[in-house]
């Protein structure tokens, strides 16, 4: 059994979750196992997950498991998949992920590979699967030799397939621990892809010269539906916030399409973007290192060029 | 408050990247190493910061080599008090997990602050396996950590946003950007710490689960195409068209 953890958020599924799903089933139909999904705390729909390929959606509905503690999380994971069977286990290599996957791995004492962006390969009884390495830099090839295998799904590595038929929902009664980590607050920038879940991403750097220059960055990243991003200094000035900041100390991102603008390309910068699947440059100086990680590039100033590619994209959109 | 850093070796950030052994192994020839960002800046900070603030005392630890011993030199010079070295190649995450937990267990710091992950693996693995092996709660990347007593008061980044968290320590938590402003050590620090304790132990036995056993390149990007600035229509029916991602 293949069993994928799916979130929710503001009650609908996350779409990295529904990307996990995705990678479980075709996870599970490498292996000749089923693919079942579980989902913790207050949520509704789950027969949905059965469209990204769940046979089955087991549900925990405990409403303190709305309070996300990644112990408590970990204990009520693993003891479900304990009671399924499952022998890979699947999460997002999301916030929650994060905190949970290594915690399950040690509980299920499983191999675990994490931020994975390729399905598994299995040759003759070896299990191997990738990852990016070295911020981006390079790939590395796992292999697991355990019996239970933990893997967190990194965003945008595989499209979403829907199509299934609704999956048929279970309730699992669980025992669920007391947390000690409480939730006081959670503040969500509304209204806007996060970047790790990004497919179209405008970031600008020190080109810009000010904080008072990004209307244009907003407007062309509107016009698109992108999110916007930007390189270290900018964050570390304050001209933007902190979590917009991406890079090899910032966020490590692999969107459909990135434009740079206004940023010269440090190694650093790239660690994080370079994998991102088309990537446009607009910069001043034809010599700016960006320009060799690029597919498209546009030399010229960039207070000419954004507004004239805003006005581009809105026609585009228009027709 | 007693609390413990785990410091890794990373690559130096502008590092060229390639492997040897038929692509199997990283080739470390002429790659300078650093202690990793995060858990220099941030979190080693932050918990010196707090000792400040409170009392106590700062251990760092790190898995690793003999060569490991400038990083953790470092590490004392910025301020810690002591530090160890488990004394084995940190072959997986779990491997490096299983070598602290084993440490920690016997020495009840309140506090054990980790780095949000390592520039080289980027697995931000072993924090929550350190937890689950000590059975503490675990919060990652925080950005923003106070102590009123023995309760924290944490923020850190979420998909998106960020969370306000409270946990009673003892606890692990993992460090983000903004939770510390980066220190350079002193003549006096360096001086210093040339006469810290750093001791070297022995690691436990165990299996790795999980191994990397083939690295590749990225795909070379072929040549740029060059669009005319004054034609931006050219490049969104490029991007339509032949990128197929608009
Ligand atoms: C350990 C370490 C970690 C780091 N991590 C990161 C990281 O995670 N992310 C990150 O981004 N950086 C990181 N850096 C910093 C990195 O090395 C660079 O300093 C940084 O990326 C430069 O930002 P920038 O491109 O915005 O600014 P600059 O390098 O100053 O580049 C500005 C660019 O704008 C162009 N420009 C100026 N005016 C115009 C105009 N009118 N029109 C068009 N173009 C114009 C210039 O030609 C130039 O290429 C790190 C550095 C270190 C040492
Ligand atoms: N060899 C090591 N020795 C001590 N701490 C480590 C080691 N490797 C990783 N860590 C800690 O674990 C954090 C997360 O690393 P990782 O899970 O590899 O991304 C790092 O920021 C360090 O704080």
């Amino acid at each position: 059994m293949v069993l994928i953890l799916a979130e929710t958020q503001k009650g609908k599924f996350k779409k990295t979750s529904l990307e996990a799903v995705t990678y479980g089933d075709k996870t599970a139909q490498l292996l000749g196992m089923e693919s079942v999904a579980l989902v913790l705390g207050s949520a509704s729909g789950l027969e949905e997950l059965g469209k990204y390929g769940a046979t089955k959606v087991y549900h925990v509905p405990n409403q303190s498991l709305d309070n996300f503690d990644s112990q408590v999380y970990a204990a009520v994971i693993s003891e479900a998949a304990r009671q399924v069977g499952a022998k890979v286990i699947i999460f997002s290599h999301s916030a929650l992920g994060k905190s949970t996957a290594g915690r399950v791995a040690v509980r299920m004492n499983a191999g675990s590979v994490s931020g994975v962006n390729a399905l598994p390969t299995v040759d003759g009884g070896a299990f191997r699967v990738k990852k990016g390495v070295f911020s981006g830099k390079a790939f590395a090839e796992y292999e697991l030799k355990s019996d239970v295998k933990v893997l967190s799904l990194m965003g945008n590595s595989i499209p979403v397939a829907g199509g299934g038929e609704p999956a048929p929902v279970e309730e699992l009664n669980l025992d669920v621990p007391p947390a000690r980590v409480t939730v006081k607050k959670l503040e969500r920038v509304e209204g806007i892809t996060p970047l790790p879940e990004a497919e179209l991403v405008v970031s600008a750097g020190r080109g810009m010269k000010g904080p008072e220059h990004w209307n244009i960055i907003e407007e062309l990243a509107e016009v698109m539906g992108a999110t916007t991003a930007c390189s270290r200094p900018v964050a570390d000035t304050g001209w933007r916030p902190h979590h917009e900041h991406v890079g090899q100390t910032g966020i490590a991102i692999r969107p459909n399409l990135y434009i740079a603008i206004g940023i010269s390309g440090a190694i650093q910068h790239l660690a994080g973007v370079n994998n991102s699947k088309t990537i446009v440059v607009i910069n001043k100086d034809p010599e700016a290192p960006f320009f060799k990680a690029a597919d498209y590039g546009v030399v010229g100033d960039l207070f000419d060029v954004v507004p004239r590619l805003t006005k581009a994209m809105k026609q585009f959109k228009a027709e | 408050m007693k609390l413990l850093v785990c410091v890794s070796k990373t690559p130096e950030t502008t590092a060229k990247i390639a492997f040897t052994n038929n692509n199997a192994e990283f080739d470390s020839s002429g790659v300078q190493y650093i202690m990793n960002p995060y858990d220099e800046w941030y979190a080693l900070v932050r918990a010196l910061e707090l000792k400040e603030a409170l009392g106590g005392s700062v251990t760092i630890i790190n898995v690793g080599p003999a060569a490991n011993e400038t990083i953790i030199r470092k590490g004392l010079a910025i301020g810690a008090d002591e530090a160890v070295r488990i004394d084995a190649e940190p072959h997986s995450a779990l491997y490096v997990a299983q070598q602290i937990a084993e440490y920690a267990k016997g020495e009840q710091f309140d506090i054990v602050f980790l780095g949000k992950e390592s520039i080289d693996y980027n697995g931000s693995e072993v924090g929550p396996m350190v937890a689950e092996l000590l059975g503490l709660p675990f919060i990652s990347h925080a950005t923003k950590l106070e102590m009123e007593g023995d309760i924290a008061l944490i923020e850190a980044d979420i998909d998106g946003g960020d969370a306000q968290l409270e946990v009673k320590a003892p606890f692990v938590v993992s460090a983000a950007k903004g939770l510390a402003e980066q220190r350079i050590p002193n003549m006096r620090g360096i001086m210093m710490a040339k006469r810290k304790p750093l001791a070297v132990k022995p690691p436990v036995a165990m299996e790795d689960l999980s191994v990397a056993v083939h690295f590749t390149l990225p795909p070379e990007k072929g040549d740029v195409k060059l669009i005319d600035p004054e034609n931006m229509e050219e490049l969104v029916r490029l991007l339509h068209e032949e990128a197929k991602v608009i």
